[in-house]
């Protein structure tokens, strides 16, 4: 039988503030351990925090790109546990009044089409330091450093209903929260991860199944693959006659299984009460109004765009606005170019082939310097097979530029007819076996002669003006 | 309302906290105490009242994002009972 499954996420966004949420320590990522964790991070005796005006902005600018209700008032809570990580015994998080209200990402889902998908709230909290459980001869070592960083912790209602659906909504809010510039999106340094709620029922009309809560995914495959997992254990379960357990578990990619966090063995009782050391933190409209007007496009709108108004197949853009950094790129590209579509073949093909060879996070070649080869090919100075070795060229030494190399490296196609013709003359002359072949009919061996030609002319020869001489001239042979 | 024992041993266990018989029988009283005073006040119609989240009339003011703490990590870590590398060392906890 099939099964309807649940899932709601909870999506931790760590903001990309210099200093953190309640402290001015630095927020930089990789430092020497503790080399970071100030006075109010250690909860020294006395410590006050002040909250950090940029955690605002950037949580406010969240709710606005999800059409959020944003209230003009939002309380600081206590949550209250002990672990070695948290210093003072308690995380400062927003219960009963988060930051930003309601709101809704509109998903394209995996299989095409999109569905609205509801945010229940996103709230601010500071994180908590990092345990490390190695090499300590039967001790835990403890960096702070990561003690107080600024998250967003964004909760959706419980509307997606497969690993995949669940994957392609935290990819779509990673590729918000880099348009908007609230966080660097890198997984692998823990910029984002992910809890995941999953229950399953046998229709969806039934009440909603007992849920298991899955901690700490910070890769979208990993994020789908627990999913997948632990929606078979349930049902696997549920079809053995057992019941789903209420609990907290952790995925282990290595053995690809879940298994239940002993910390959380007790009952969660957090206690939240409203933080005294806080004053309730105000939006006023002139505040929101400001940050409105400066909302970037947003990834939806600048892939519909590209679709109207640049002819970009949906693929392509697609393909190009999944990155706010290539989608920036890309659009210099083609206003140089002046041809969206050729410029983004050059930036899907060539260039990120090369981004992704070397690794790079920036483009070493200017993206008007990959213009302006483009224009170079359209003007039909040079072939695209020249491109591409132009194209080599000015990755390796961006501080050349497009017609330098051109005239340098003598580059210029050869278009000139009569030259062509000659040159034509000689190949049809010095291979009268492949000639035979053409007048008995074997076409295919066209590729032969043009190939012949390339090699003559170092790949300069201009293919369409070689290609109609090249049949003109084989054909007057066969007249013959 | 009646404190019970197993109420005082979820709160001692939330609290990190080991009390003896003495102590144990000291919390009750006081907590029945406090929650005697509460249900008086849960007694008042409050019904329109907005929740009180801070008693100060006032508003958050915020601070720049600037680094402005210098860590003296050493000065930090002479508190502290084991130190390694660093890192402030405690008895293992397991995940």
């Amino acid at each position: 039988m099939t099964w309807d499954v649940v899932i709601g996420l909870e999506v931790h966004v760590q903001l990309a503030t210099r200093s953190k949420i309640f402290s001015g320590a630095s927020a930089s990522f990789g430092a020497e351990p503790n080399s970071q964790a100030c006075a109010i991070d250690l909860a020294m005796p006395g410590m006050l925090p002040v909250l950090n005006a940029d955690a605002v902005r950037m949580a406010a600018t969240f709710g606005l790109a999800i059409d959020a209700e944003l209230p003009a008032e939002s309380v600081f809570d206590r949550k209250n546990y002990f672990y070695p990580d948290l210093p003072k015994g308690y995380q400062i998080s927003q219960f009963e009044r988060p930051i930003v209200g309601r709101g809704h990402l509109d998903l394209k889902l995996p299989g095409g089409g999109v569905r609205r998908i509801g945010i229940t709230r996103a709230h601010l909290e500071e994180d908590a330091g990092k345990s490390l459980h190695e090499d300590f001869a039967g001790m835990t070592g403890i960096d702070l450093n990561r003690a107080g960083m600024p998250l967003l912790e964004v909760v959706s209602e419980p509307e997606l209903r497969s690993a995949a659906e669940a994957a392609a909504y935290f990819r779509q809010i990673h590729v918000l929260v880099r348009y908007l510039g609230i966080c660097d999106g890198n997984l692998n340094e823990g910029s984002m991860r992910c809890d995941a709620n999953v229950s399953v029922r046998k229709s969806p009309s039934d009440p909603l199944g007992v849920r298991t809560e899955i901690k700490n995914l910070n890769s979208f495959r990993f994020l789908e693959r627990a999913i997948e997992h632990e929606v078979a254990r349930q049902i696997e379960l549920i079809e053995a006659g057992g019941t789903v357990v209420r609990e907290t578990l952790l995925y282990d990619p290595d053995r690809d299984e879940t298994r239940p966090m002993r910390s959380k063995e007790l009952s969660e009782d957090y206690r939240y009460f409203p933080e005294p050391d806080l004053l309730p933190v105000v939006l006023d409209t002139a505040q929101l109004d400001a940050l409105r007007q400066g909302l970037p496009e947003l990834p939806n709108a600048k892939r519909a765009r590209f679709e109207r108004d640049l002819a970009l197949s949906a693929y392509d853009a697609e393909w190009l606005t999944s990155d706010p950094d290539v989608a920036r790129y890309y659009e210099a590209v083609a206003a140089t170019a002046g041809d969206p579509k050729l410029a983004a073949n050059w930036v899907m093909g060539e260039w990120s082939a090369a981004m992704n060879r070397d690794a790079a996070r920036t483009s070493p070649l200017a993206a008007e310097q990959l213009g302006r080869l483009i224009v170079r090919i359209k003007d039909g100075t040079i072939s695209g097979k020249i491109a591409k070795t132009l194209f080599d060229a000015l990755w390796k030494d961006p501080n050349k530029t497009v017609d330098d190399l051109i005239e340098a490296e003598d580059l210029t196609q050869v278009s000139d007819t009569a030259a062509l013709a000659a040159l034509v003359a000689d190949v049809i002359r010095d291979n009268p076996e492949q000639v035979g072949q053409y007048r008995a009919g074997k076409t295919k061996v066209l590729g032969f002669f043009v190939g012949q030609l390339m090699k003559a002319t170092q790949g300069k020869a201009n293919p369409q003006a070689l290609n109609e001489l090249l049949k003109d001239a084989l054909a007057e042979v066969r007249d013959r | 309302m009646t404190i019970l024992e197993k109420d005082i041993d979820k709160l001692c266990a939330l609290a990190r906290l080991g009390l003896d018989a003495d102590e144990r029988s000291a919390a009750r009283t006081d907590l029945e105490r406090m929650i005697a005073m509460a249900d008086a006040i849960a007694a008042v119609d409050t019904s329109g009242v907005v929740p009180l989240a801070h008693p100060l009339d006032a508003t958050a003011r915020l601070r720049a994002d600037e680094v402005t703490e210098a860590v003296d990590r050493d000065a930090f870590q002479a508190l502290a009972p084991l130190t390694h590398d660093g890192l402030y060392l405690v008895p293992r906890v397991i995940e």
